[in-house]
């Protein structure tokens, strides 16, 4: 949480800056944040690949069940959003599907999406996958009630290997953090790949 | 746009060679975190500059809103499929 803070308060610094100081729009600007965006997925890939937790998940085989959770996550979020974007016509379906594959990662999701579709769809990617770890925190308790042990994972999404792991504990049980962890790390591996992927085809 | 997912893959790969060397993964992280850190800076600085973004910040949160209820209430629901068959098993 401390993290998620800094993080914003980057974000409004850079909002603040940008409105009071009128700053030229460069096109340099653009090609230097693809790279560094470049270097960020490269480090990301070596934190995610140096995870022992990692390649212990891409090997379960003996349990199905653990196997399919981050699977179900993935498409159930999907045919959650591609639901609402029927409601919201000014939002393509491409656009919200790409927002849903950040899975509350958002500080990935929300750089990579302003890359590749504009700063506005990038701000709907933060501002999606923030609300998506925040509800998680809050609504835990009532998930794991009313939809069982299984739901808070679910609706953690990329994040229930880090930042919401310990509500998920708290309200699950000791017994699914290792689950939780799996699905976690199985969908921040996942987010940049499925991203392009839906804003390839 | 390919070649950022080569660097993610390349990343992942690399990871795996230097995944007894702590110290480097934790290195990675930290790069990973400032680099974060400086893209959502531009980001709010591309924001801050558009004031047409500005204005429509509010819809941008109820899109975002709608959008984050819909990704819950259906990976939540798909979820139930592995509840329901376990509890079957049983």
């Amino acid at each position: 949480m401390k993290s998620s803070l800094i993080i914003l308060v980057c974000f409004a610094a850079g909002v603040l800056t940008g409105w009071l100081v009128p700053l030229p729009r460069s096109r340099e600007l653009d090609d230097y944040t693809l790279y560094l965006l470049c270097a960020l997925l490269l480090f990301v890939g070596i934190s995610v690949g140096g995870d022992p937790h990692f390649w212990q998940s891409v090997r379960q085989r003996d349990n199905l069940h653990m196997a399919l959770l981050p699977l179900l996550v993935v498409l159930g979020t999907l045919f959650g959003v591609a639901v609402v974007s029927l409601l919201l016509p000014a939002l393509p379906l491409r656009d919200a599907l790409a927002v849903g594959a950040g899975f509350g990662y958002y500080s990935l999701s929300s750089v990579l999406l302003t890359q590749m579709r504009g700063e506005t769809l990038g701000v709907i990617a933060l501002l999606a996958n923030l609300m998506r770890e925040v509800a998680t925190l809050v609504l835990a308790p009532l998930l794991v009630r009313f939809f069982g042990k299984l739901a808070p994972i679910a609706s953690g999404g990329a994040t229930a290997m880090d930042s919401t792991l310990p509500i998920i504990v708290r309200f699950s049980g000791k017994e699914y953090s290792i689950v939780a962890l799996f699905s976690g790390i199985v969908l921040t591996a996942a987010v940049p790949f499925l991203i392009l992927i839906i804003l390839a085809v | 746009m390919w070649i950022i997912v080569l660097f993610f893959a390349a990343g992942i790969l690399l990871g795996r060679l230097l995944r007894t060397h702590a110290s480097l993964i934790r290195l990675a992280d930290q790069l990973a975190m400032v680099s974060i850190l400086f893209l959502l800076f531009v980001l709010g600085l591309s924001v801050g500059l558009n004031r047409e973004a500005l204005a429509h910040f509010g819809t941008l949160g109820l899109q975002a809103a709608m959008l984050t209820a819909g990704a819950i209430a259906g990976s939540v629901a798909a979820v139930q499929l592995l509840s329901l068959s376990s509890r079957r098993k049983r």
